[in-house]
């Protein structure tokens, strides 16, 4: 029986404190669990952090990340998340060479056409922040490098789940 | 609040949690601890290696229960401690290690004697913590003997800075401990138990196979209780040796590569398998895939990370051993009574035969499954047996038969050569009343032989006795079955001798040539009040059998 390989969302309600996000990633290295990314940060909570991961696998596989994440005494809440029901974010700064005015204009376009914003510019580049799914992001990429991308920075996504769902403490 | 050193609440502390004896040894980073345990009633016992020291510590918790507390200083003893604290993990005991640290400023700047204990130890201990202000001392420790001995339990480490040892602040001790992240579930799911029940009334060939997780939740009378109900054979792991009287008619010991026959074969051909609190290794399993072919499986354990990683069960059950099988049996025997199940216990008895012949091997020297026979008579049932790792080990768990819970303690999941006797130690501490015996191996026995000094410093008097073939026996037997009879690097070639070498520490010395003799000398070691290392000479050429070759199903079995 072949089980299916896709990606899967994983949000983390975690203790925010040192060494959490070490015995997390150690957990995943130890057990050969693959991690396409990993998001930290402060959640609703000052004293709690989520992390989102993200992770390709099959359905068997999520389960036992989820209960392995369980099993670590920080980690406190645990949930898969259903893409659908999901909205997931990711931010990438994305370095272009611009070295003339036309291949500005055209990098200019594009960020407008992707709701991107030029946060920094120089004069041989300009520096892009974008958010959005990792498709919109990639697809973004993809039409910048013909320009010449000389530096990429993305956050990995975070997610939450729409309307009343939610992964958080009681 | 009282104002005290961050040494004095650690060892309040440890009092608090009702903590009898340490096992450790003193260091740089360590020593103002060990300045306030000079006058303090806890016991400390100076072992002469921190390895022994956490396996003593495991050992006395695989006897009595209760948490085993070891001791170290920063660097070079907390790395020393990381055979005996993964060993504790694989095989859930419940231990406390507290390791010295250098001063918190240090931290980072690779000071003398600095190791990252923490990092080393994230993934062999149920969690670990380095105290970073003094004040949290005492609540660290309560939550370290929390964790470590419930739900699954499993080893905890403290790491504390020198300067918070030294450091004073004031301290409470009532601090109330919660866990955000942990909450062990206790009691069966309801719906799960029924589907349980639903399948254990249809069964026609049912198996019981229990692991150490029974006994972790003093399990064993309700076990025993549920396979009576049933009429099922109970096989156990080695983990879970003891949790059934190996003399029970429903009992037939240890399942996996040197599982009995009748384990084996009836695991295999169960029509519905209830296994609980073990965790399907594939020492216990042969090829996972091939297993219990056509049984359904219940799987009842505490740790829920377990149901479903190595097998795939049909009705999981993620609970307290002891709740879960009262529940089952207690909605059983609403719907079930049944008197009889011949053919199925007849098949088991048959296949039980078979074992007993095993035993009755001929030819010349002393045959090891005779001798544990024979070790076993002379002890009464509540004595302890550890064991060391290789043949010595699996001749023990296939021919020396326990009788009740904890009274044999072998390193299961690690397999850590060296273990068997300070976990003697350990054991001997916890449960003096009782003779305790390391069954040994040449080999493994020389790899902690030091703390002979420790048990006659201390008083406590063990037995050893070294099922001395010359050889890495187990080795030897995969390369004389696998690899063509090629010895690579087995042969021990000039091992001590064994007679002179616990004489020179203090101990009592003798070699035995027959059963006769050792009928002898083992009487005389059992009412000895110093440790007795018995030397056992047998050939090098024994195999431990049955065996399942790696990869094969529990039913190709080798006899011979
Ligand atoms: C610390 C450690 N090192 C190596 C091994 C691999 N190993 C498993 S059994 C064995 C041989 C054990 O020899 P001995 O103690 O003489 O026991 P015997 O098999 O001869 O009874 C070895 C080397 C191990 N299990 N543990
Ligand atoms: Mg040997």
């Amino acid at each position: 029986m072949e089980m299916k390989e896709r990606i899967y969302m994983i949000s983390a309600i975690v203790e925010h404190k040192p060494g959490v996000l070490y015995s997390v990633s150690n957990m995943f290295r130890r057990r050969g669990f693959n991690i396409e990314s990993i998001s930290v940060g402060e959640s609703e909570q000052s004293d709690l952090a989520r992390m989102t991961i993200t992770m390709k696998g099959d359905e068997a596989t999520v389960e036992q990340v989820v209960k392995q994440l369980k099993k670590l005494i920080s980690v406190i809440k645990v949930s898969i998340l259903d893409s659908e029901n999901t909205v997931a974010r990711e931010l990438a700064l994305i370095k272009v060479n611009t070295p003339d005015a036309r291949v500005r204009s055209d990098v200019i376009n594009y960020t407008e056409i992707f709701k991107g914003h030029i946060v920094d510019v120089a004069h041989e580049s300009l520096i892009i922040e974008i958010t959005g799914d990792t498709d919109k992001i990639n697809a973004f990429i993809e039409l910048m490098k013909p320009f010449g991308v000389r530096e990429i920075a993305r956050t990995g996504i975070a997610a939450l789940q729409r309307g009343m769902r939610s992964v958080k403490m009681e | 609040m009282p104002r005290m050193s961050g040494a004095k609440a650690l060892i309040e502390s440890l009092k608090r949690e009702k903590a009898e004896v340490i096992f450790g040894i003193p260091g740089g980073a360590i020593l103002p601890v060990y300045d306030v345990l000079y006058d303090s009633d806890i016991k400390h016992i100076l072992m002469r290696h921190e390895q022994c020291a956490a396996h003593a510590a495991d050992g006395y918790a695989r006897a009595s229960g209760k948490v085993g507390v070891c001791m170290s200083t920063s660097g070079p003893g907390a790395t020393n401690l990381v055979t005996g604290i993964a060993n504790a993990y694989m095989d859930s005991s419940p231990i406390v290690a507290i390791t010295g640290q250098v001063p918190r400023p240090f931290i980072g700047k690779d000071a003398f004697q600095e190791t990252d204990i923490v990092g080393i130890t994230t993934p062999i201990t149920k969690c670990n913590f380095q105290v970073r202000s003094t004040a949290e001392i005492p609540k660290i420790v309560k939550t370290a003997f929390y964790i470590a001995s419930t739900g699954r339990p499993g080893p905890v480490l403290i790491d504390l800075p020198k300067d918070t040892q030294t450091e004073e602040d004031e301290m409470n001790f009532d601090e109330r401990i919660e866990f955000r992240g942990y909450r062990p579930t206790y009691d069966p799911h309801p719906l799960q138990v029924e589907k349980a029940v639903q399948l254990l009334i249809q069964a026609e060939r049912p198996i019981i196979v229990a692991g150490g997780g029974v006994k972790a939740s003093n399990a064993c009378s309700d076990l025993v209780a549920l396979a009576e109900t049933l009429l099922a054979p109970v096989a156990t792991t080695l983990m879970g040796k003891g949790v059934i009287p190996e003399d029970h008619p429903l009992s037939v010991g240890m399942l996996g590569m040197h599982g009995t026959v009748a384990a084996n074969h009836l695991v295999q051909d169960a029509d519905v398998l209830l296994a609980v609190g073990m965790r399907f290794s594939d020492r216990s399993t042969g090829n996972i895939k091939a297993f219990c072919p056509d049984g359904k499986i219940i799987h009842i354990d505490i740790d829920s990370s377990e149901i479903g990683k190595n097998i795939k069960s049909h009705v999981p059950i993620v609970a307290d051993a002891k709740r879960a099988l009262q529940s089952i049996r207690n909605r059983l025997i609403q719907k079930f009574n049944k008197k009889e199940r011949s053919t199925w216990l007849n098949r088991m008895q048959t296949l039980k035969n078979i074992h007993e012949e095993m035993i009755k091997s001929v030819g010349d020297g002393i045959k090891p499954p005779a001798l544990m026979v024979e070790v076993r008579k002379m002890l009464p049932n509540d004595a302890i047996v550890t064991t060391e790792v290789g043949q010595n080990q699996m001749w023990a768990a296939l021919y020396l038969k326990a009788y009740k819970p904890r009274t044999f303690i072998s390193s299961g999941g690690l397999g850590t050569m060296g273990f068997g006797f300070p976990a003697a130690l350990g054991a001997k501490v916890a449960c003096p009343e009782v003779p305790v015996v390391d069954i040994a191996g040449d080999g493994s026995f020389l790899m902690t032989e030091q703390d002979l000094a420790s048990s006659i410093a201390w008083k406590i008097p063990v037995i050893v006795v070294i099922l001395n073939n010359s050889v890495l026996g187990m080795v030897a037997q995969w390369q004389r079955l696998f690899y063509n009879r090629r010895y690579s690097a087995v042969d021990l070639k000039r091992i001590p001798d064994f007679v002179k070498l616990a004489e020179s520490y203090g101990a009592q010395g003798s070699r035995v040539q027959s059963i006769e003799e050792f009928r002898g000398a083992f009487k005389e070691a059992i009412n000895s009040d110093v440790s007795t290392v018995i030397d056992v000479p047998i050939s090098p050429e024994e195999n431990v059998m049955p065996m399942v070759p790696p990869g094969n199903t529990l039913k190709d079995l080798i006899l011979s």
